[in-house]
């Protein structure tokens, strides 16, 4: 058993910002733009983003969180979870650019449950991808847009994300 | 959760829980598509020995908004009716594949018979047996009473201090029961208030108090005010002594229903004996929850369904939780 630090607090930072102005650039601007976090860190995440962009860009950007549970292919696999609420900006989400934040991008799994969720509350006109941690063994092609770092890992490794606003600390670690 | 049979073994923790989902179920229902994937490929059988409108309805739109095969059972028209045992019709059900079953049945004890018997696999939910329970009326009544008081704060919060206030014939209802056993769970004040002949034997046991007189009661100022229908199918004795008489001293008219202060709330589980247990004036009020409370058990039952189906299933003839 041994754990060893991938990114570190200013490394988070760093990569967060990066993505703030990748999704700017990207985008041409903030028009727009509607950020979905998926619970649970993926909120933090998609609040951070939303600030740093309105900072950037001097215009509000709506930040929002997307449950995918209910959604879930694998949901018989596991004991039953508990969804946790989805919140849909005030302007929805049709026409819009939607980007999809989440903290670790795995087997693609939570992201085509998403994109279902998503069909089932509006029609954006684009939905991007942001993903601290992207550390591979896809089993769906999907991919990321935005990416803050690509650790490659085994299957039998655990990814922890650690976050202020859940866990009093600010890492992301890999235990073999 | 393997079984929902009743709510007086129901935790906090779980009935939370159920709440708890619920209100995602709820959140869901407001927006473009309705129809979740979640239960593809389940199949729920509603098995109703009794007669019932909204309870089997609400238990089909909830099956059917999270995507599972539902398939009717009424004992009227069917092999019950030539003498059929509930053992041989619980394994027909089992044989096609049933993977929930949502029993009503005049006798008490029914689905928990079902449910521990060992002849199926299947969750089973209780929805109403005899004089016993009915778990997911109360569940539905309790997601309106906390829905009402915290609105979208809602998650998470029990019923701590709130006074609700049961009124008609306790004796044979299981919605009485149920919510006695739930409300009390969740931290709320429960009083009963009947006529004394329609007053359960058992009833010290309770964790409740109980009361006579309708105006007294409401003097107090509770924040829910729970009608009970009048069962005039049951009403096979001289519980009392004329229809008008009991709306006069057990009625929420239209003086009484005003009486009430701002914010408390009318609820009764229909169908409703409008001019006996309860006026039009109330039932129409702003104050009354009627229709509240048939939208807010979709979600209930979606909730309970999903608890019941979804994860991976505990070991076979696991006991209620």
């Amino acid at each position: 058993m041994s754990t060893r630090t991938v990114l570190q607090q200013a490394d988070i930072s760093r990569a967060l910002t990066r993505i703030a102005h990748e999704i700017l650039e990207s985008n041409r601007g903030a028009t727009d733009l509607v950020l979905l976090g998926i619970p649970t860190r993926g909120v933090a995440l998609a609040e951070r983003l939303g600030a740093l962009i309105s900072d950037i860009a001097q215009q509000p950007v709506p930040v929002g969180a997307l449950d995918v549970t209910l959604f879930r292919d694998d949901l018989a696999k596991h004991p039953t979870r508990s969804p946790r609420p989805t919140e849909i900006p005030a302007g929805g989400i049709d026409g819009r650019t939607v980007v999809l934040v989440d903290d670790v991008l795995f087997s693609g799994r939570s992201i085509r449950a998403a994109l279902d969720a998503i069909q089932s509350i509006g029609r954006p006109s684009v939905v991007r991808l942001a993903i601290l941690v992207d550390r591979g063994h896809r089993e769906l092609p999907i991919r990321p847009d935005f990416v803050g770092k690509n650790i490659p890992s085994s299957r039998q490794e655990r990814v922890n994300v650690r976050l202020f606003e859940y866990d009093g600390a600010e890492e992301v670690t890999i235990e073999a | 959760m393997r079984h929902l049979l009743d709510t007086q073994t129901l935790d906090r923790t779980t009935a939370l829980r159920i709440l708890d989902v619920a209100e995602d179920m709820s959140d869901t229902q407001s927006r473009e598509v309705k129809k979740l994937p979640t239960l593809r490929g389940k199949t729920v059988v509603n098995l109703f020995f009794e007669d019932s409108t909204r309870t089997r309805i609400s238990f089909e739109a909830a099956a059917k908004r999270l995507s599972a095969d539902v398939i009717n059972f009424a004992a009227k028209g069917s092999s019950v009716s030539k003498g059929e045992s509930l053992k041989d019709t619980a394994q027909t059900l089992q044989a096609m594949g049933a993977d929930a079953v949502v029993i009503r049945h005049g006798a008490s004890g029914a689905p928990r018979t079902l449910a521990t018997s060992g002849w199926i696999t299947a969750g089973v939910v209780n929805a109403g047996d005899g004089t016993h329970e009915h778990p997911t009326q109360a569940l539905l009544d309790a997601f309106t009473i906390r829905k009402r008081r915290f609105g979208a704060d809602s998650r998470g919060r029990d019923l701590s201090g709130i006074r609700v206030v049961i009124v008609g014939d306790v004796l044979h209802s299981r919605v009485a029961r149920s919510n006695v056993w739930l409300l009390t769970t969740l931290g709320a004040e429960v009083t009963l208030v009947t006529p004394p002949t329609l007053i359960p034997q058992n009833v010290s046991l309770w964790p409740v108090r109980v009361r006579y007189d309708l105006d007294e009661a409401l003097a107090d100022g509770p924040d829910a005010v729970m009608m009970l229908r009048i069962q005039l199918e049951r009403m096979n004795a001289a519980y009392f002594p004329s229809e008008r008489e009991y709306s006069r001293r057990w009625g929420l008219d239209a003086v009484r229903a005003a009486g009430l202060p701002d914010g408390s709330i009318v609820m009764h589980p229909g169908p409703m004996n409008r001019g006996l247990e309860i006026s039009s004036d109330a039932a129409d009020s702003d104050r009354s929850t009627v229709l509240e409370q048939v939208t807010n058990g979709v979600s209930v039952r979606m909730a309970v369904l999903y608890l019941l189906l979804a994860g991976e299933r505990e070991d076979e003839r696991g006991e209620v939780k």
